[in-house]
């Protein structure tokens, strides 16, 4: 079984970003409100050189979240054992403070295909996704937190809201949950729901950590709004809103701006992170 | 209705197919525009990674026409782990094949030349030895010694001029001119580097990589060339960090 001891140092209830090499020499020399970093565990997977170096050399100085985006928890195949190696690998060397992974699909019959696939809320997707996160904790040895995906369609059968699905599966592998704000945003939009509610309807005392990020608009052939998950702009205003719903039920939490396209120099991310540490400074503890 | 992964993931590749039955939007309607959202985010992120991993070859081939060569790639190809790093090892072999360019033979070789700059990129750390236990050796067992090299070395050779190519599209070099050239690819620190190596130089280093001795190694590339020196190869290789153990026969 993983550790279920209680994590000796977990993440600051404060604001970290998404590490891009880019901000490599501005993160050393005016983190400003910036105090953990998160970096995607597929491309520090290599055997050595200047990522691996720099990551290194960042972990002595913040705290570090480890964010998955391959491992495919949701395939329908059996977790790829080569890859549950490198995570093991990772998170041994690392000693990173948390590690999540994804909601999602994304290798089958032996192809990666570098996008987080949806799933249909079934039991039979809830017992693969709980066997797999068995597996995997129980591999690296600790507990992992699970993120919500961002929707674009709904499965017809679907049996399973995506709060009460998250739910079950923390209950019953033990994971922590993510909550992308975003993420609620955007699927909310596209799916005709009330993101408050769906806040509402989800397990907060299991979050461990929350995302943020932006994302661009479009429509689809019905004319209807089509938010689409970009991580390449700011965060829009109705996120940063929903981001005080949130805070307002979980209370502080390890707040993370994800930039991942298009981005930007450090003093405009930074100023993304600040106005997150504002939304916590209204937060009572 | 049950919509597999297997169906998801053959309309995911092939745009002729139809959307799967049974993704929906809020209303029960068959998801079309919104189902494409996921086949441009892999078409357009596996691109990108092949820009990404092939500069030289995206300015070879222009913008317009790499995406569209990436496209055909990618469905051939879509990758087989998660290492987006290692993406793109059948690019040189698929470029060689594409019956539409083959008037441009050299793409391959230049695309291997990019893929082994990459691995060197990644490549694990070693420790170069240091150059004073090189001299520290008596010309006469010199030739007797043999090297291990840093993982990060390599030796791309081609009937083309690769690094012509490479530095006149990379680094504003000269325009190439038509040449068989062999590159030494050498990582001092964290960044790769290719070095133009002479006809003799890359038999010698040909011969290093496999183990051989100093002596032997010179002895062949004489044959290449009875003028070779030894000596810049050798101080490229200690100034690249490239050397990792000295083995003296005996």
């Amino acid at each position: 079984m993983f550790d279920t001891r209680p994590r000796s140092t977990p993440l600051p209830d404060a604001p970290g970003v998404g590490y891009k090499p880019q901000h490599y020499t501005a993160l050393l020399e005016e983190p400003g409100v910036v105090s953990w970093l998160e970096v995607h565990a597929e491309n520090y997977m290599g055997d050595g050189g200047r990522p691996l170096a720099q990551l290194r050399h960042l972990s002595e100085r913040f705290a570090i979240s480890v964010h998955g985006v391959g491992l495919s928890i949701g395939g329908e195949a059996p977790l790829d054992r080569d890859h549950l190696a490198r995570l093991k690998n990772l998170n041994n060397w690392l000693q990173p403070t948390v590690f999540s992974e994804h909601l999602a699909w994304s290798t089958h019959e032996g192809a990666f295909l570098n996008d987080l696939l949806p799933l249909p809320y079934t039991q039979s997707t809830l017992e693969r996704v709980c066997r797999h996160i068995d597996h995997l904790q129980d591999t690296i040895g600790r507990q992992m937190m699970l993120e919500n995906p961002s929707s674009y369609l709904a499965f017809a059968e679907s049996t399973w809201s995506e709060p009460d699905f998250l739910r079950e599966v923390s209950n019953r592998t033990g994971c922590g949950l993510l909550l992308d704000v975003n993420n609620v945003f955007v699927s909310a939009t596209n799916l005709d729901y009330d993101p408050r509610a769906y806040i509402d309807a989800f397990p907060i005392d299991k979050v461990g950590e929350i995302h943020l990020g932006g994302h661009d608009e479009d429509a689809d052939e019905h004319g209807h709004v089509l938010l689409i998950d970009s991580h390449g702009k700011p965060v829009v205003d109705p996120v940063w809103a929903l981001l005080d719903h949130v805070l307002s039920a979980s209370g502080p939490r390890p707040i993370l701006i994800e930039w991942d396209n298009d981005v930007p120099e450090w003093p405009e991310l930074h100023a993304e992170a600040h106005r997150a540490s504002q939304a916590l400074a209204k937060v009572p503890a | 209705m049950t919509v597999s992964q297997t169906i998801f993931r053959a309309a995911l590749l092939d745009p002729d197919k139809d959307r799967p039955n049974g993704l929906e939007d809020a209303k029960g309607r068959l998801a079309r525009k919104r189902f494409d959202v996921y086949r441009n985010n892999v078409a357009v992120s596996l691109t990108e990674a092949l820009e990404t991993g092939f500069p030289a070859i995206t300015k070879l081939l222009g913008e317009e026409n790499f995406k569209a060569i990436s496209g055909v790639f990618l469905r051939q190809h879509p990758p087989s782990s998660p290492l987006m790093m290692h993406y793109g090892q059948e690019f040189p072999s698929f470029l060689v094949e594409f019956e539409p360019l083959a008037h441009l033979g050299y793409l391959g070789d230049v695309a291997a030349l990019e893929l082994a700059l990459r691995r060197a990129y990644h490549a694990a750390d070693a420790a170069p030895i240091d150059p004073a236990t090189l001299a520290a050796i008596t010309p006469l067992e010199l030739s007797d010694v043999s090297f291990s090299f840093a993982p990060a070395v390599a030796i791309v050779t081609s009937d083309w001029p690769i690094y012509g190519i490479w530095a006149f599209n990379m680094r504003n070099g000269p325009k190439p001119t038509a040449k068989p050239e062999s590159i030494l690819v050498l990582r001092p620190a964290f960044d790769p580097e290719p070095h133009l190596l002479t006809p003799a130089e890359a038999s010698c280093m040909r011969s290093l990589l496999g183990g051989a001795t100093l002596g032997d190694a010179a002895e062949q590339a004489a044959l290449v060339d009875t003028g070779f020196n030894l000596g810049p190869l050798l101080t490229q290789l200690l100034t690249g960090n490239a050397i990792t153990k000295i083995t003296t026969k005996n």
